[in-house]
């Protein structure tokens, strides 16, 4: 369910890094919380995302919430195809509903991050 | 999972968490939010039938020669023509005309009225009735013995009618009688509150896990699903019902809400009555209206709403409508300018989106 090569936030978040670039999205578990999607809300290509710091927002029928980025970087590219079909985010969220790529500008924050084994126990237990 | 705080269950908390539903604390009560897809289950009552644990819901019996007296006493709505059989939706009101809650009343008899209310206000509205019996009247809280199903949709009565030796075609709506479903005694009620056609159901709550299971097996040849409390919600919300602690609380009064039908003066006198007379000869402050977004967002409860550039009201409800495609809501605006087809703009965090003023209910089904 939750890449191994891929690291986690406690927002809820997920990011695959691959030489300096960062492709970004949210997990299963924060999709499947908020429910049906109905809004994304992303930054422009060459916009500033920071660690820890929003970048844009999900909504769906029950909530609005934020997307808190999990590295620090330029985004160079925004899933576009989200905008007309946010609901993929509930298909695919860990694939083809990536949201933003980014240019990382402190690559070694991702050991901040949590690992997937990590990020499963916590939301284990936030579930209890 | 056991919940870490302590949050009321209802008897069908274990099939709820069994079979997998996102459960929430909804006002103190653990409550099933959504089974698979709040939209697809909005859809499934819409077009189908839907099977709703609204256990949670308070249940008060008032009795005894003068229980008339007291019902009639603490609601602003008339009792007097009320038939044996007959429900009314009504209120608690306080004495300075604002909601303590909302309810409905169901007449069993003279003698003996059954009261349901908000699962958040029973403790109150308890209270609340006690305090005001003043005549022979037993006042009796009786939550914890009855769970209560609601089934709502165009194939719900199909479906109980399959469990009932009761004939279902002869229950108008808000009419409700006493028989059996599945081989349990109930309290079959045609209220509701999706804007479809809709059956309650009132059981002892040992029965409730069975009575569950029997209703999602005669409901599936129709395509019945279960259905948490986000479908619930935007259901109310097209049909522009109220929801206490959204469009009424204790600083509004019937009148304010649109609620008026519910008060009668032409009745004796009740807890509210000169409040309500002072208020309507004053004149409304503030109105609830619908609105639908134009630019893009979602207006949700307690967001500002600007008219002509000024802040003048707030959101009560909002959400998107799965059944028209479109992101409604209902506001409070000054009286005078709550009238549809004005242009206003929702403060969606932080950013003005314009919207206008439209006529409710969203969605009103075909008879």
């Amino acid at each position: 369910m939750y890449p191994d090569n891929y690291k986690y936030t406690k927002e809820h978040e997920w990011v695959l890094v691959e030489g300096d670039t960062g492709t970004i999205g949210i997990t299963d578990h924060a999709q499947s919380e908020l429910g049906d999607i109905v809004y994304v809300d992303l930054p422009k290509s060459g916009a500033v995302v920071v660690q820890g710091k929003t970048f844009g927002s999900v909504e769906s029928v029950k909530a609005v919430s934020d997307i808190f980025s999990p590295v620090s970087g330029e985004v160079t590219a925004v899933n576009e195809a989200l905008a007309g079909a946010p609901e993929k985010l509930n298909e695919d969220p860990h694939g083809g509903a990536w949201l933003i790529k980014v240019r990382l500008t402190a690559p070694d924050e991702t050991g901040n991050l949590l690992t997937a084994s990590q990020y499963q126990e916590y939301i284990g237990a936030a579930q209890a | 999972m056991i919940p870490a705080t302590a949050l009321k269950r209802t008897p069908l908390n274990s099939v709820h968490r069994r079979s997998g539903a996102r459960m929430v604390d909804f006002g103190g009560w653990d409550m099933p939010v959504q089974y698979t897809s709040l939209v697809e289950e909005h859809h499934a009552v819409r077009q189908r039938a839907g099977l709703f644990d609204v256990s949670h819901m308070g249940e008060i019996e008032i009795r005894g020669v003068e229980a008339f007296q007291l019902v009639d006493h603490v609601t602003p709505n008339s009792i007097a023509d009320m038939k044996p059989g007959q429900a009314k939706y009504s209120a608690l009101l306080y004495a300075h005309g604002c909601f303590v809650d909302d309810i409905l009343v169901y007449k069993l008899s003279h003698e003996h009225f059954f009261l349901c209310v908000n699962a958040s206000n029973q403790d109150k509205d308890y209270q609340h009735i006690l305090a005001a019996n003043r005549w022979n009247a037993e006042v009796d809280f009786a939550s914890n013995r009855y769970a209560q199903l609601a089934i709502p949709g165009p194939k719900a009565e199909a479906t109980l009618q399959k469990l009932t030796p009761a004939t279902l075609a002869s229950i108008r709506y808000y009419h409700f009688l006493d028989s059996e479903v599945a081989g349990t005694p109930a309290r079959i009620a045609r209220t509701g509150y999706t804007g479809e056609d809709v059956f309650e159901i009132f059981i002892p709550p040992d029965e409730a896990p069975r009575m569950w299971d029997a209703v999602l097996e005669a409901g599936a040849e129709f395509g019945i699903r279960p259905c948490g409390l986000g479908a619930r919600n935007t259901l109310r919300l097209e049909a522009a019902m109220a929801l206490y602690g959204h469009e009424i609380h204790a600083t509004i009064d019937p009148f304010e809400a649109g609620l008026g039908r519910m008060v009668r003066f032409d009745k004796g006198d009740f807890i509210g009555r000169d409040a309500l007379q002072a208020r309507q000869q004053r004149g409304l402050q503030r109105k609830l209206i619908g609105f639908e977004m134009r630019g893009r967002g979602i207006g949700r409860d307690g967001y500002e709403v600007l008219s002509e550039g000024r802040p003048a009201g707030w959101v009560t409800s909002g959400s998107p409508s799965p059944t028209l495609g479109r992101n409604i809501g209902l506001c409070y605006l000054p009286a005078a300018e709550a009238e549809v087809g004005r242009t206003i703009e929702v403060v969606v965090r932080g950013q003005p989106v314009e919207a206008v003023t439209v006529a409710t209910p969203f969605y009103k089904r075909a008879r």
